[in-house]
């Protein structure tokens, strides 16, 4: 079943790769710019690119999850969060069980993070843990774990440190153009070939400002696609798209921002962190699709695999793939359960009671008197115009005198 | 010279089909490891309940004097269940639908005491016992999908040649028959509104 999402890999590799050509162009240009020498420019591209490189694969997960202010438990201290992620390990065939995070933050989201399969986490805000029943909490936590299993974490480490180097390199490159750049130019000028000069300098000066704008994009692009993939992979995994759904509703409806996140571990989140009431988030720049349309998705399904998820993408976006390669591959349909009976009961009691209430109110308002059954309890009502002495059950047949 | 190009050729082909074979071979060695790895993660889910139910009993009693019965199939369920663990893929599904028929109709009857309901320790046991569930059904549906692989793998062309010359068999999937589970999200809508306006 896994084969389908190497399709989407390949296509997200790709976009890295793309990414780290754009580096190494930048440090191509800046090189012939500043240094009068590409080799030294792509030299020291690859050295930013290198020493961030080993420290988000040293330390990178640690990093985050201090950042955003995480705390590790253990089963004992949320026996149920606990419980759940262990479910969705066993569910998804995770080899190894993630350490469970815990954000003391009223904002509603969740994220996973990881720099390799042994070192692998999840984290969840207090916020969020309280306002879900289990079936929505477990929702969540799937989309969170086939960000793992599909290796989605380690995908975009290794991409917003090609990120983070572009943007540092243009950034110093910048700076030392306008103090220093008057000087170079006059130098190389003796040099000749002042025509290819000019172009060069224009070439590099637009790559300046463009390339981080271009790796944003790509890197926010690779951010969007994974998004739809792990809806799928966790509707999969809990055989439920409600419980998602729901969760996702309950996040589309309240807008508190977590305090600790930035720009750049938003893509990490479950839901934009940023994400604002009555903008609308589908733009080159979001890191997730919007949530509605994700929901949307999710509730069209009608079945819990990835051919489900992708016929419903195609009826609610009418566009490109959501899991591109997986409608030749695997086109069966995998059966939905049902919902926890814990989970949902409450709630549904609580709409029929209001219901069959608000309904009982309008016969009392049309002067129909009421009455219980003696034998099966079932309520009778009786017209105005009604004056029989007694009157037959029609759930059981028992006669009741009035 | 002719008949050496030949004898080379064929050679060639030897060569990538038994290179092929092999890769089919260990493709089907590495599919029945994990359908075997599957299976044993529903074992010990499986243990870990039959630790559980003692435990749950042993809570319950106190509150439920009227519902030995129910009680009592429980633990019979659980000790048929216990002792067929070493019995093929079949019989155990069968035996531990019961088990799981038996306990939700425990859990069902809880409802009815409230006293029980608020009771710390039974909480904590209901999560225990409601995420062993989860996790029982979880590995089965891993488990089941795995075996749709390697099955599928051992039927399809042309590694059921292969599957067929060493001897891979396929596998059994564990499928469970629970009427309970299957009833278990039904609301009844007692006095709608128009059928009881009938006046005799």
């Amino acid at each position: 079943m896994w084969e389908q999402i190497k399709s989407n890999q390949i296509r997200s590799t790709l976009l890295v790769v793309l990414m780290g050509a754009v580096l190494l162009l930048l440090g191509y240009f800046l090189g012939v710019l500043l240094l009068d020498n590409y080799v030294a420019g792509l030299i020291i591209a690859l050295l930013v690119w290198g020493i961030m490189t080993m420290v988000a694969f040293t330390q990178g997960d640690n990093i985050v999850l201090s950042m955003a202010g995480a705390r590790k438990i253990g089963p004992k201290d949320h026996p149920r969060l606990y419980n759940i992620v262990e479910e969705m390990k066993i569910a998804s065939g995770l080899e190894r069980m993630p350490d469970v995070y815990i954000i003391d933050d009223p904002a509603l989201n969740a994220f996973a993070t990881g720099r390799s399969k042994d070192h692998t986490a999840v984290a969840i805000t207090t916020g969020l843990l309280d306002k879900l029943n289990r079936d929505e909490l477990q929702g969540v936590i799937a989309h969170e774990m086939s960000h793992i299993k599909n290796r989605d974490v380690q995908l975009m480490v290794l991409a917003s440190v090609l990120l983070g180097s572009i943007v540092i390199l243009s950034y110093y490159a910048s700076r030392m153009l306008f103090f220093s750049g008057g000087s170079r130019r006059s130098s190389s000028k003796d040099s000749g070939g002042g025509g290819a000069q000019i172009i060069i300098l224009v070439v590099g000066l637009v790559l300046m400002i463009l390339a981080p704008i271009v790796a944003q994009i790509i890197y926010f692009g690779i951010s969007r696609k994974r998004e739809y993939l792990a809806d799928a992979s966790g509707a999969l995994f809990t055989r439920y798209p409600e419980g998602l759904a729901s969760a996702l509703e309950k996040l589309q409806n309240n807008n508190t921002q977590v305090q600790k996140a930035n720009k750049a571990t938003a893509p990490m989140y479950i839901s934009n962190p940023f994400y604002k009431k009555g903008i609308s988030a589908n733009d080159l720049f979001s890191t997730h699709p919007p949530l509605a349309e994700r929901i949307r998705i999710l509730r069209a399904m009608s079945g819990a695999g990835y051919a489900d998820y992708e016929k419903s993408y195609e009826q609610v976006v009418k566009g490109d793939h959501a899991i591109p390669g997986v409608a030749g591959l695997a086109a069966q349909s995998v059966p939905l359960r049902q919902a926890t009976t814990g989970a949902v009961a409450g709630e549904l009691q609580e709409r029929v009671d209001r219901t069959r209430e608000t309904s009982d109110m309008m016969w009392k308002m049309n002067n129909y008197k009421t009455l219980d059954c003696e034998d099966c309890g079932t309520k009778l009502r009786l017209p105005p115009s009604f004056n029989q002495p007694a009157v037959r059950c029609p759930h059981c047949g028992h006669i009741n005198n009035l | 010279m002719s008949g050496l190009i030949a004898v080379i050729i064929i050679a060639a082909i030897v060569v990538i089909l038994l290179f092929i074979f092999i890769g089919i071979y260990n493709g089907l060695v590495g599919l029945r490891n994990q359908v075997k790895n599957a299976w044993a993660q529903i074992d010990v889910q499986l243990k870990r309940r039959y630790d559980l139910i003692p435990n749950l009993v042993e809570t319950v009693k106190g509150y439920m004097q009227h519902e030995r019965q129910t009680l009592e199939s429980v633990t019979n369920a659980r000790n048929l269940a216990q002792s067929l663990s070493g019995a093929g893929v079949a019989d155990r599904a069968k035996a531990e639908g019961e088990l799981s028929g038996a306990l939700s109709r425990l859990l069902a009857v809880v409802e009815n005491y409230p006293d029980l309901k608020a009771n710390q320790n039974f909480m904590a046991l209901q999560e225990e016992l409601t995420s062993t569930e989860n996790k029982i059904s979880f590995s089965r549906q891993y488990y089941n999908d795995e075996v749709l692989k390697y099955n599928n793998k051992t039927q399809m062309f042309p590694s059921n040649m292969v599957a067929g010359m060493t001897g891979f068999k396929a596998g059994e999937f564990f499928e469970v028959k629970n009427e309970v589970e299957r009833e278990a999200v039904k609301v009844s809508f007692p006095g709608n509104p128009p059928a009881a306006t009938g006046t005799k």
